[in-house]
This record gives C-alpha cells, structure tokens and sequence, in this order.
C-alpha cells in the first residue's frame, strides 16, 4: 500500500471511529462507513490539511469512496 | 401546578441526572455536598495568567466508578468533536436522569409523548472561540462542518432526543443563568397543558473558558480575592464575599405526569406544584431595588402552587456570592416571608460548585428535591461571618436536618430575568 494509502485510512479511522479492517479501498463512506455528509465534509477537509491539497466541492462530491480518495489526493498532490 | 383557572396534570419528577464540579452522579454529589465538601479549585485547562480570577468549579475527571468524568466513557469519540462541553455534559447527565427514571418508550406513541427542554446560558463559547481563531487568522475555510450543530444551544436538547429516540417537543430556554429553573418550570407546564407526557429538562453549561472567565472578569462580577484559598471564594452572605465562582456542568431531570408514572410504578421524587416568573425591567446585570423583581418571581410561584410562604421549609436561593445581589435576595425573602421567615431555612449551595449559570437552576432543583426526600438543608460554605443579620437561617457551614416537605428554588439572570420553581414531596 502506498504511503498515501497509509495516511488516507488513518485520518478515515480516526474520523470515523471506524475499525481499520473496514476501511477498504471500495468502502463508501456513507454506505460502509456509518459518515453522514457533515463527516464527508470534514473528511475532506482533513485530507486537504493533511495532504496539502485544494479539493474544490465538485471533485469533493465525487469523492464516495476510500480508493476515490486516494487517487484524487495522488493525483494533485504536488501541485 | 396551577391553581389559576386551568385544570391542569400533575406533574412529578422521577428521574434525576448531575454533572458537577462535586463530581459525577447525584447520590455521590449529594454526600459530598452534605459532608461540606467543595468542588472549587484553581484553573488548570487553559492559561489564567492574565486574567484576574484564577479558580472555578470544574467537573473532576476521573473514571465513571470514582464520580469523575472520562468523556470517553459516554460519548464516541467521532462524535465528540460534534458536539461543545456543554452538549457532552447535557448527555452525561441525561443519561443518569433517563437511566434513573426507567422510562423507556416501547412504541412510536410513547416516543412522541416524550420530549426534551435542556437548556444554557451561554451554549458552545469554547467551540465559538476555537473557530474565530481560524476565522482571524485567514484559515475561515478550515472551519469544521460541526462548528455550528457543535455551539447552538438547543443542540443539547438536540443530540439527547436523538441519543434516545424521544420525539416529542423539542425545546431549548436560553435565560442566562435563570435558564436552569426556566427549564423545568416550562417542561413541567408542557406536561401540565399535554403537550407531552414526560419531558427531559435542564441546563448544562461549559463556559469556563478563558473567553468566558474574561467576559465575567469584565463585568466585575468574578471573585478574585480568594485565588490562594478556592475553596473559601464562594461565600454566600458572608461579609468577605467579593463575587461569584463560575462551575461547569449540567442537571438534568425526568419529568413525567403524575398519572403516568403511577401507572408504570415509576419511583417518585417530588411533584412541581409551582412555577413563577418575572422580569426587572431594570438593568442589563444588576439586580433591581429590593431584588423586587424576584419577590414578584417568588410570589406568582408561590400563587401559581396554592400556598402561603409559611407552607415552605426550605428555600434554594440563587445566592451567588456577589456583594450587591445576596443582600438583596435575603430583603426579598424577608420580605415576602415577614414573620414566617423565622422557621424558614434559606442556603446557597453555590457555595460549594460555584454557580452553575444556565445549569444552576437544574442542579439546585435537584438539590431543592433531595432536600425533601432526605429532610435535610444543604449548607451554606463559608459563611463564617454574615454581613447582615436575618431571622431567616441560611445554614451555615454545616447541613441540617429539618423537617422539609416544600422547597422553593430561586434563579435569576441578566437581563433581569427571574425565575422561582416549587417542589413538595411525592404524592
């Protein structure tokens, strides 16, 4: 797993309170991981602190599952 | 309650939550007040350096078994960041309040005929101060979703109805530090009238916080003679007082219809035969001449139960250690009482917590309902020396047994607003 991964399923966990395992790649955050939009919202914005990266609310919306996350956050990381 | 022209329900309480600086849990905060303890100490959570009063009453921390508080142990910790100290407190004590009160609605009826009125004076300032620092400091987009569902005052009200599934009227009173008796008095009206059947009512309050203790030390209000000796700061009456003690926390009661805790065997504390209000009209933080604003307060709750002042035992005054405002609370009683006044007992448990605010007049109540059940007045710390002699006894320094049926509980709040509830023992 990659260290963005890594750092993606952490800032989840700690988020959510959720149990590691569950945090798969196809996990929805809403479907799987018990988030509600507020969380998703903060979800986001903890990725952006923690990454460096402006996620605008469009790709934001995009943004329903573990792996979406993180090939967002690979993607523009750097910019 | 209300002998007035309505005829009304009867409304009893059977449910009783605390969270306070004397700790966590109401039969653990009772003995302590009883045995004269304080839950007054030196700030330690945040830097008071600057600021004039250095002590408050904060809830100990501690595990749930000793009386202390762990928040962990009642609230998820991804959901803690939803909600201010305040709310979490709300919870706390509403958990033992619903816990102790057995109800539990089995169908969608019940749920809707069970509501919640928790209150506060102040509501989220730490979560409010949190935010304008990012605000300020060009980060306003880093401001958290739950920023605003975590400061709202009704939100306590909120996230309980939720914990719960308690449909019913979902109110919240916001009348500084009356807000506590406010609380219950309208909950128990909401009863009375049938709007719902069992309310959950209160007041919870987390403002010590460095925003909260410099506002007070604006206003002058705050004692700061006492930093070395916090336990002696809250001195109800007594001539060295020089302010009052902020405490944090929350009570929280069930209230139910008489008729429908009887039928379920539900035990009964106390019944609400009582509820008066009023306003000063006056100034925004001082109390008006004669404290008259709480003598009609007095009065109309008095009325609004059917009885004489001779028909009370035991008064719960809101008595917070400030110069001007005990005085004038002591005239009032004196006043309204006259010869009566010299059976009565009259004691300020602030002395031992601090003043609660917008949780003061919950967390009273219940000590104003203890003190029927267990015939006994909670005392009045400090006050070694009064700085006005009364016929009135305000139980210095050490609880005493009296023979208590009917207890009176006064609170009042900036901006003039007053607010006194009566109880009597159980039917």
């Amino acid at each position: 797993m990659s260290d963005t991964a890594e750092k993606v399923k952490k800032i989840v966990v700690e988020h959510l309170g959720v149990e590691e395992a569950k945090v798969t790649p196809e996990a929805s955050f809403i479907d799987d991981l018990g988030a509600d939009s507020l969380d998703t919202v903060e979800l986001v914005m903890a990725f952006e602190e923690a990454f460096g990266v402006e996620i605008p609310d469009d790709a934001a919306e995009k943004i329903t599952t573990v792996k979406d996350a993180i090939e967002y956050i690979e993607k523009h990381k750097g910019e | 309650m209300f002998q007035n022209g309505f005829s009304p329900r009867r409304v009893v309480v059977t449910g009783m939550g605390i969270a306070c600086p004397l700790g966590l849990g109401v039969e653990h905060v009772w003995k302590r007040m009883l045995a004269g303890e304080s839950g007054i100490g030196s700030i330690q959570s945040f830097d008071v350096s600057a600021l004039p009063a250095k002590i408050a009453g904060q809830i100990p921390s501690g595990v749930k078994a000793d009386g202390g508080l762990d928040i962990n142990e009642w609230i998820p910790v991804k959901d803690q960041k939803k909600m201010d100290r305040f709310i979490q407190f709300a919870l706390v004590a509403a958990e033992e309040a619903v816990a102790d009160s057995g109800w539990t609605p089995q169908d969608e009826e019940a749920r809707c005929r069970t509501g919640v009125m928790i209150g506060s004076g102040i509501g989220g300032l730490e979560t409010i101060h949190e935010a304008a620092q990012l605000a300020v400091s060009g980060k306003a987009k880093r401001i958290s979703p739950f920023f605003i569902p975590s400061a709202l005052i009704n939100l306590a009200s909120g996230q309980v109805s939720i914990r719960y599934g308690f449909k019913g009227p979902n109110h919240s009173v916001v009348t500084a530090c009356a807000t506590g008796v406010h609380a219950l008095g309208d909950a128990a009206r909401l009863i009375a009238l049938g709007d719902a059947d069992v309310m959950v009512a209160g007041g919870a309050e987390a403002a010590v916080c460095e925003l909260g203790v410099a506002g007070f030390c604006a206003a002058r209000a705050l004692s700061t003679a006492f930093n070395d000796t916090p336990q002696a700061a809250s001195r109800p009456w007594d001539e060295g007082r020089d302010g009052f003690v902020m405490g944090e926390g929350a009570g929280v009661v069930v209230l139910e219809e008489y008729e429908h805790a009887k039928a379920r065997g539900a035990k009964i504390y106390a019944e609400v035969i009582g509820y008066g209000m009023s306003g000063d009209a006056y100034h925004i933080t001082a109390p008006a001449e004669g404290h008259e604003g709480a003598f009609r307060a007095m009065t109309a709750a008095l009325r609004s139960a059917g009885l004489t002042p001779a028909d009370v035992q035991y008064v719960n005054a809101h008595g917070t250690s400030t110069p001007l405002g005990d005085d004038l609370e002591l005239e009032a009683v004196e006043r309204l009482w006259g010869d009566a006044g010299r059976g009565l007992a009259m004691s300020s448990t602030k002395s031992a917590i601090g003043h609660l605010l917008g949780a003061a007049g919950a967390v009273e109540g219940i000590f104003s309902i203890l003190a029927i059940r267990d015939k006994v007045a909670p005392p009045t710390l400090n006050l070694e020396k009064p700085s006005r002699e009364s016929a009135i006894d305000r139980v210095a320094l050490q609880a005493q047994p009296r023979k208590i049926d009917v207890a009176l509980s006064n609170s009042f709040g900036f901006g003039g607003t007053n607010a006194s509830i009566v109880f009597r023992a159980a039917p």
